[in-house]
């Protein structure tokens, strides 16, 4: 691991149709690090990293992770790969017990394809208790998800992606629509990951919340990536300030 | 006051249990109890009948024909999909079927192209929905009628006599009597539903089945291979309504060309009687065999108790309206 650089996209584009929404996008994120990625509402920030994961694939461009070239195919390579996303929209289904959910696309299963249910359930126990904080016990592993709040559906989603081991985690908004106790919950979890020497890719519309945990910040706009600072060179109220210029002039000069 | 305690304890923990248990299983426990109605019915108001094997036989006869479909068609549903084609692969399977058999004399050969017919046209139905994105009950609309004009066309309306089906030692395998009584395609569709139950709860299958029809975006991203579940679900229809082509056309030694026809209500009607959902994510394989009985039951149970068969199909369609309301109800309570 002597190289510290642990994913580097080069020049990824994207169109949607005649809509382009990655204009050539250069990005890193190194062991140990937390980058925010900022940007106004459809700058294309969840669009890039459906890139990193697998859903989309890039019209052009380069990705690089762990020192090797690599095509994604699928969520599920990505996956394998050790990279854990916890989406925008969740990701769950609702119907579904909490099992279910933490284990879907990647059951626990015998040689046959038959599931180890015992074991699923007994993991999103433990994962409830251990890492998710759940205490009420009216909420077990056999719970579907729609019975949860907003806050506890966001930690099935956030467990999920630590119960896998993953070398990279990516945060689309986890805090949106969280109360105070809960956004200091998801923050510490993200703070966790770079304690243990892993990366995490982080978006968040709160400034405040992006301050306080990255490392790095990566401004997109329109489909570039328009600036970018170590936590070092900028303050908090610097940041706020060109990305409130960003969006009036669509220029930093 | 311990002595209390240790007493009311166990007691509180017992009646939890009991309502935890009447609300996981509420649907399969309504569905039971529109059974032991029915049978009540019938054996208070023909109890001749009704304390006689030989309805039961007859039952046990006629009711895998379309019982081992609506197994196969819980997983469609489950999905939030819905196939009507499948009566259409019972003619065009059932067709090749008594062609091999009559042109080679081989019953295994004509087994194994009738299962090949029902594989491939699920195989095409699941390929109209997925690669070319026709929503399921468009898409196998055309099929049905597609594959229904073919049979047709192939036999130019006419049957196929199958007499000498009788003569392969495969014959009893699948409409033989099991000790002279029991009719052996009973036996297939109980084990057939044994595993379909087992593959819905326990395979990852199943686990995919349940997780797609319930939200599909989510499944995508969690790594499930959305196109490849769908397609498999509608080729197992196919391979099932072929399975059921060999039974019927095997217990009465004959093709027409109708066959299959007929079907498509009662199968689907077996289904969601059992409480699957409409709207995907839920079902269970348990409720789908007791729809399967209460269906396969309720016209010989009406002539028998004295009702001429034109009250057939309005109490059928009674039942199926009251029950999907039913559950309609508990769901939306549920939430
Ligand atoms: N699957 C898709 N098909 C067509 N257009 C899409 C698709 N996904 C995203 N877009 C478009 O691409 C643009 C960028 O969307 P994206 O979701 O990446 O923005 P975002 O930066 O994540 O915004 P937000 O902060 O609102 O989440 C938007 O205009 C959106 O409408
Ligand atoms: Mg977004």
């Amino acid at each position: 691991m002597s190289d510290p650089t642990l994913l580097i996209m080069k020049g990824i584009t994207k169109s949607f149709g005649k809509m382009q929404v990655l204009r050539g996008v250069d990005l890193e994120v190194n062991y140990g690090e937390i980058v925010a990625l900022v940007g106004d509402n459809g700058a294309g920030k969840s669009t890039l990293i459906k890139i990193i994961t697998g859903v989309h694939r890039p019209n052009d461009g380069e990705i690089w992770y762990k020192g090797e070239k690599i095509t994604l195919h699928s969520v599920r390579q990505s996956r394998q790969l050790g990279i854990e996303t916890v989406y925008q929209e969740r990701a769950l289904a609702d119907l579904q017990e909490m099992w279910r959910n933490v284990f879907a696309g990647r059951e626990i299963t015998n040689a046959l394809g038959f599931m180890d249910v015992a074991a699923q359930r007994r993991e999103t126990e433990r994962l409830l208790r251990e890492h998710m904080g759940f205490t009420s016990t009216a909420i077990t592993a056999d719970s579907p998800v729609k019975v949860l709040s907003g806050g506890e559906k966001q930690g099935v989603a956030i467990g999920r992606a630590l119960y896998f081991h993953a070398d990279l985690i990516i945060l689309d908004e986890p805090t949106m629509g969280l109360a105070i106790r809960e956004t200091d919950r998801v923050l510490n979890f993200v703070r966790g990951f770079r304690d243990q020497g892993k990366a995490a890719i982080f978006i968040d519309h709160n400034i405040f919340h992006v301050y306080d945990v990255a490392d790095r910040f990566v401004i997109l706009d329109r489909g570039r990536v328009a600036a970018q600072f170590a936590k070092s060179e900028i303050t908090q109220d610097e940041l706020i300030a060109t990305m409130v210029q960003l969006h009036h002039t669509g220029t930093l000069q | 006051m311990t002595a209390e305690n240790g007493g009311a304890a166990p007691t509180g923990l017992r009646t939890w249990n009991a309502s935890a248990f009447v609300r996981e299983y509420r649907l399969q426990i309504s569905i039971l109890g529109i059974l032991v109605i029915l049978y009540t019915v019938f054996l208070v108001g023909n109890p001749l009948v009704f304390m006689h094997f030989q309805i039961y036989q007859s039952f046990m006869t006629t009711m895998p024909f379309f019982g081992i479909m609506a197994l196969a068609a819980t997983y469609v549903i489950t999905l939030g999909e819905i196939d009507l084609s499948f009566p259409s692969i019972v003619g065009i399977s059932a067709w090749v079927f008594g062609t091999v058999f009559v042109t080679t004399g081989s019953f295994g050969l004509a087994i194994v192209g009738c299962l090949s017919v029902g594989l491939v046209t699920g195989l095409i139905n699941g390929l109209i929905i997925t690669r070319i994105g026709v929503p399921s009950i468009v898409a196998t609309i055309g099929t049905m009628f597609l594959w229904r004009g073919l049979v047709n066309v192939m036999s130019q309306g006419k049957g196929i006599a199958l007499v000498a089906l009788r003569d392969s030692p495969l014959y009893d395998v699948f409409v033989g009597r099991l000790f002279g009584v029991i009719p052996v395609q009973f036996v297939w569709f109980v084990a057939l539903a044994v595993g379909f139950a087992f593959v819905y709860r326990r395979h990852r299958y199943g686990s995919h089945l349940l997780y797609v029809g319930d939200n599909q975006e989510s499944a995508r991203m969690m790594g499930i291979n959305v196109e490849r579940v769908k397609i498999i679900a509608f080729m197992q229809m196919g391979f099932f309504a072929a399975l059921a082509g060999i039974f019927t056309t095997s217990e009465v030694t004959y093709f027409w060309p109708t066959q299959g026809d007929g079907m498509l209500l009662t199968t689907l009607a077996a289904v969601f009687i059992g409480g699957t959902s409409v709207f995907g994510g839920a079902g269970t394989i348990f409720g789908t065999f007791i729809g399967v009985v209460i269906i396969g039951s309720l016209e010989a149970g009406i002539i028998a108790i004295g009702l001429t068969g034109f009250w057939v199909r309005f109490l059928n369609g009674l039942l199926i309206t009251v029950a999907v309301s039913v559950y309609a109800f508990m769901l939306k309570r549920g939430r």
